[in-house]
């Protein structure tokens, strides 16, 4: 027999009690539509959504940027989840197909066996609802993540009331429990308008909106509706502020010193392809015009029966059509109608409004570091202030030793380390590098995601089920005999007189 | 061909090979560091950052250098002293009070404490608390931050640094390690530090010699931040880690995983769901922490000898090669490390500690199996593709 260390962590990680044939992470248009086609054709379907989201993630912009302007409707879970699958009958409908519909759990960590991971008994993800956390195997899984907001900062956009489109839709259309009245959009292509003209249905105040550069960049039929509605779009705000009180937001100021009375200044300029399940387990991804995307062969990832589908693909694709197919593509080996990257150049775009921003200005708003401090490469303020060999070194004299690295950049400057894992600040942190290494906005780094990728409660994430096979030999460190034997104590009859570093546990099986 | 470089080349720009580069241009030597990714990358910038290693001939060196390391490299390292390690089993209690007693025994100060005085020191422990010891010894370090000093400051003594270049294998002439050939071309040497962590094996085979190395994953997790405690420094209960200066929780431990290596290293460093083993030790260990979110997970990848005790050698054949691995503890010790190497290079000997259990030849005649002895290898595939 095969001789195996005992304390290493070959077979300690059960197989999950819980298990889908086809796991779909997603309840937009392209999740449904694949869980609906997976459980057409005859699999056990589990669809998973986060939403509704507990207050908790949304305070912390989790996994969307809502500034803080949800009503207190979001505290009532059961009213957000009426809510949800009244505004969403694929939801219904994936029900009566037979699908297994779970809302309010959260996919946080995806594992898949392989030579870096040979210990693990098969495909999991990580799951978890507001009372638990638990792993789930599949035989193949789709992601249809969808996207998530892209901040880019100006002077005030740490205040509450400065948020995301894609929050803002969610919101609205999602939840009903959107709080703003006097909105502000920040933006001029296809997204900017579309909310525009959602806001305007919506009843709500739409104030104007604000665009870094000198011409409209959407559709210009969508901006005459808005221009119709009798609406300003302001060109050319390269220098325009947010202020606000204690509430937040209560003003954005234009160039001109035109004072815009707002409650709420929603962004955007685009969104990013909802990449972290994959990024974090190690699958390929690259730039691309609209960030950062999967490296796809049709709808596979680089991860054995892991697809993705819809938005998250950054594909030109219709997301129902592409979760359909990603479901014919798992279970019958059906390959999809061939599509193309989108080329629209949402990070130069980006880049753009970023490039007038002062070094005074924060970019990452969970560790306060400005753009001066970024490109300073200083160390966070709680250390001290800086040495003077410090101040000789920046990210100017980085990029001499190497390419520009966003990870390097994290742990030396802390920008991207914070609570909300790096979604308000990782493109705009990337953008910044790549022009201080004279690179096109799209070929910046890439800061890594990492598991969990929601931040989850420690009391959430743990494992109060472990088995004894777990905790059996568990030891501090590698455990190997007379490793750590005092140096003095070698050679005397004192060796093998400590007590062991991992006490045995009683197996209870 | 005449290859011409650097008097000293140092392969890995990990901690132990940057310490030793920084302490050899200290000394006046020119020096030139080879590394294939990014400074700090693996292990030595993804660890707990301990330094309170009682168990290592290089212990007192340890403990002299690290109060003064900020000063000496003139950027921060975040280095704080002291450490509570507490126990929540009599068991653990037993093995923490057995470490602070060799502390006192090699000269330090170190307590044993009970549960109340664990909790003032650590107010995030709980009611769970057996007692622990109180060491005022040792401490911990930002790794990253630490890194990266010791890369900067190497630099600033007019030290060469060359990222993204890996070395494919040491070229002998007559006896005598003449060069090191690179993705970029051949570069000739006086002397060689090897130090390339679990490359460092199939490297030293190139010259004929034999330096056994297993490679395994350890994992940590990484909450948000909580108001810093007395002592940051603080871990136990089968767990290794601190509360960091921004006050997250860094904590790891546990089961690790053996893997293959081939001609690039390691493969990829995901985390496994053994992040859920680890919070329930950090909620278990810090129960008012408990609500704190994890933010994220990480994993290096570490080598270690058959032994689990370090190489620092300067082997009589070839005359003009020194090796290094600190065999899974490199981080804590590197200040002394790196100076031990630096003395190894420049005179043959240390003059500090005695190092003459930690030479090459204690493996020599070891089985080529050794590792499938140990099952020191990756576990059996259980799932196809």
């Amino acid at each position: 027999m095969t001789v195996r260390d005992p304390i290493a962590l070959d077979g300690r990680i059960p197989a999950p009690k819980d298990h889908a044939q086809v796991l779909v992470v997603g309840a937009g248009p392209a999740g449904t539509a694949a869980a609906i086609e997976a459980a057409k054709l005859g699999a056990q379907v589990v669809l998973v959504d986060e939403n509704p989201l507990s207050p908790g993630l949304m305070g912390l912009d989790a996994p969307l940027w809502f500034g803080g302007r949800m009503t207190t409707a979001v505290q009532q879970p059961a009213r957000m989840l009426e809510q949800m699958i009244a505004g969403n009958p694929a939801i219904a409908e994936a029900f009566e197909a037979g699908v297994d519909v779970r809302l309010g759990v959260t996919c946080w960590g995806l594992y898949a066996p392989g030579p870096g991971l040979a210990a693990l008994p098969g495909r999991m993800v990580g799951l978890s609802d507001d009372q638990r956390s638990w792993m789930c195997g599949f035989d193949h899984l789709i992601l249809a993540t969808g996207q998530r907001d892209v901040a880019v900062a100006f002077p005030g956009w740490d205040q509450p009331g400065v948020m995301g489109a894609f929050a803002l839709h969610s919101l609205l259309n999602r939840y009903e429990a959107f709080a703003g009245r006097r909105l502000v959009i920040l933006g001029s292509g296809d997204l900017a308008l579309k909310t525009g003209l959602m806001a305007l249905e919506r009843g709500l105040e739409l104030v104007a909106l604000v665009e870094r550069l000198d011409s409209v960049q959407g559709d210009p039929a969508l901006a005459a509706q808005l221009n119709q509605a009798g609406l300003a779009i302001h060109l050319g705000q390269t220098d325009f502020a947010v202020q606000g009180g204690l509430d937040g937001v209560e003003r954005l100021t234009l160039q001109d010193g035109t004072q815009l009375a707002c409650d709420t200044v929603c962004m955007a300029l685009g969104g990013a392809p909802a990449i972290e399940l994959l990024d974090a387990a190690g699958g390929a991804t690259r730039n691309s015009p609209v960030g950062r995307v999967p490296v796809l062969d049709g709808l596979k990832t680089s991860i054995s029966r892991v697809l993705m589908a819809g938005e998250c693909t950054g594909l030109t694709v219709d997301a129902e059509e592409s979760g359909r197919a990603a479901a014919r593509l798992a279970l019958l080996g059906e390959a999809p109608v061939a599509s193309v990257l989108s080329e629209t150049p949402l990070l130069a775009y980006q880049s753009a409004w970023l490039e007038p921003v002062r070094e005074d200005v924060i970019l990452c708003q969970c560790e306060t570091v400005t753009l001066g401090e970024l490109l300073d490469v200083r160390a966070p303020a709680y250390i001290g202030p800086p040495t003077e060999r410090s101040k000789t070194r920046s990210l100017a004299t980085l990029l001499q030793d190497g390419p520009p690295n966003q990870d390097q950049i994290k742990r030396l400057t802390r920008a991207c380390m914070g609570v909300c894992q790096a979604r308000r600040c990782r493109e705009q942190v990337s953008l910044v590098m790549a022009r201080a290494a004279g690179l096109g906005p799209t070929e910046g780094p890439h800061a890594g995601h990492r598991a969990p990728v929601r931040p989850l409660p420690l009391s959430l994430l743990a494992d109060w089920e472990e088995g004894a096979v777990m905790a059996r030999d568990w030891d501090v460190w590698f455990g190997i005999e007379g490793a750590w034997t005092p140096h003095h104590w070698i050679g005397t009859d004192r060796v093998g007189t400590q007590p062991p570093s991992h006490p045995p546990v009683e197996d209870d099986q | 061909m005449s290859p011409s470089g650097a008097p000293i080349v140092v392969i890995g720009g990990g901690v132990t090979g940057l310490s030793a580069a920084w302490w050899l241009a200290r000394a006046g030597h020119r020096v030139l560091v080879l590394e294939k990714g990014v400074v700090g990358f693996e292990a030595s910038g993804r660890n707990g950052g301990g330094a309170s290693h009682y168990h290592s001939p290089l212990f007192h060196e340890e403990q002299r250098l690290w109060p003064q390391m900020d000063e000496l490299l003139g950027y921060p390292t975040e280095w704080r002293q002291e450490r509570v390690i507490f126990a929540l089993t009599p068991e653990h209690l037993a093995y923490y009070r057995y470490m602070a007693s060799v502390g006192r025994e090699l000269g330090y100060g170190a307590e044993d404490i009970d549960a109340r005085q664990v909790r003032e020191l650590v107010p995030l422990a709980g009611d769970t608390v057996l007692g622990g010891v109180h060491l005022h010894y040792g401490g911990h370090a930002n790794p990253q931050r630490t890194v990266q000093a010791y890369a900067w400051a190497l630099q600033d003594l007019g030290g060469e640094i060359r990222q993204h270049s890996a070395v494919r294998r040491l070229i002998s002439r007559g006896g005598r390690i003449v060069a090191v050939e690179t993705s970029a071309g051949e570069i000739g040497l006086d002397h060689l530090v090897v130090a390339a962590g679990p490359h460092s094996e199939r490297l030293l085979a190139t010259a004929g010699l034999f330096l056994p190395l297993g490679m395994a994953r350890a994992e940590m997790i990484v909450t948000e931040p909580a108001p810093l405690m007395p002592v940051g420094g603080a871990d136990g209960h089968g767990l290794y880690g601190r509360q960091t200066l921004r006050g997250n929780l860094a904590f790891g431990g546990g089961p690790h995983e053996w893997l293959d290596m081939d001609a690039d290293g390691p493969v990829a460093r995901p985390t496994s769901p053994l992040t859920r083993n680890l919070a329930r030790r950090v909620a278990e260990l810090l129960p008012k922490a408990a609500h704190l979110r994890v933010i994220r997970s990480w994993a290096g990848i570490i080598e270690n000898t058959p032994d689990g005790r370090p190489v620092i050698d300067r082997p009589a054949d070839p005359g003009n090669l020194t090796v290094a691995t600190m065999s899974s503890v490199g981080f804590g010790l590197s200040p002394a490390s790196g100076r031990a190497i630096s003395q190894l290079v420049l005179d043959g000997q240390c003059d500090f500690a005695d190092l003459g259990r930690l030479k090459l030849d204690r493996f020599a005649g070891l089985a080529a199996d050794w590792r499938e002895q140990r099952g020191w290898t990756p576990a059996p595939a259980e799932v196809a593709a």
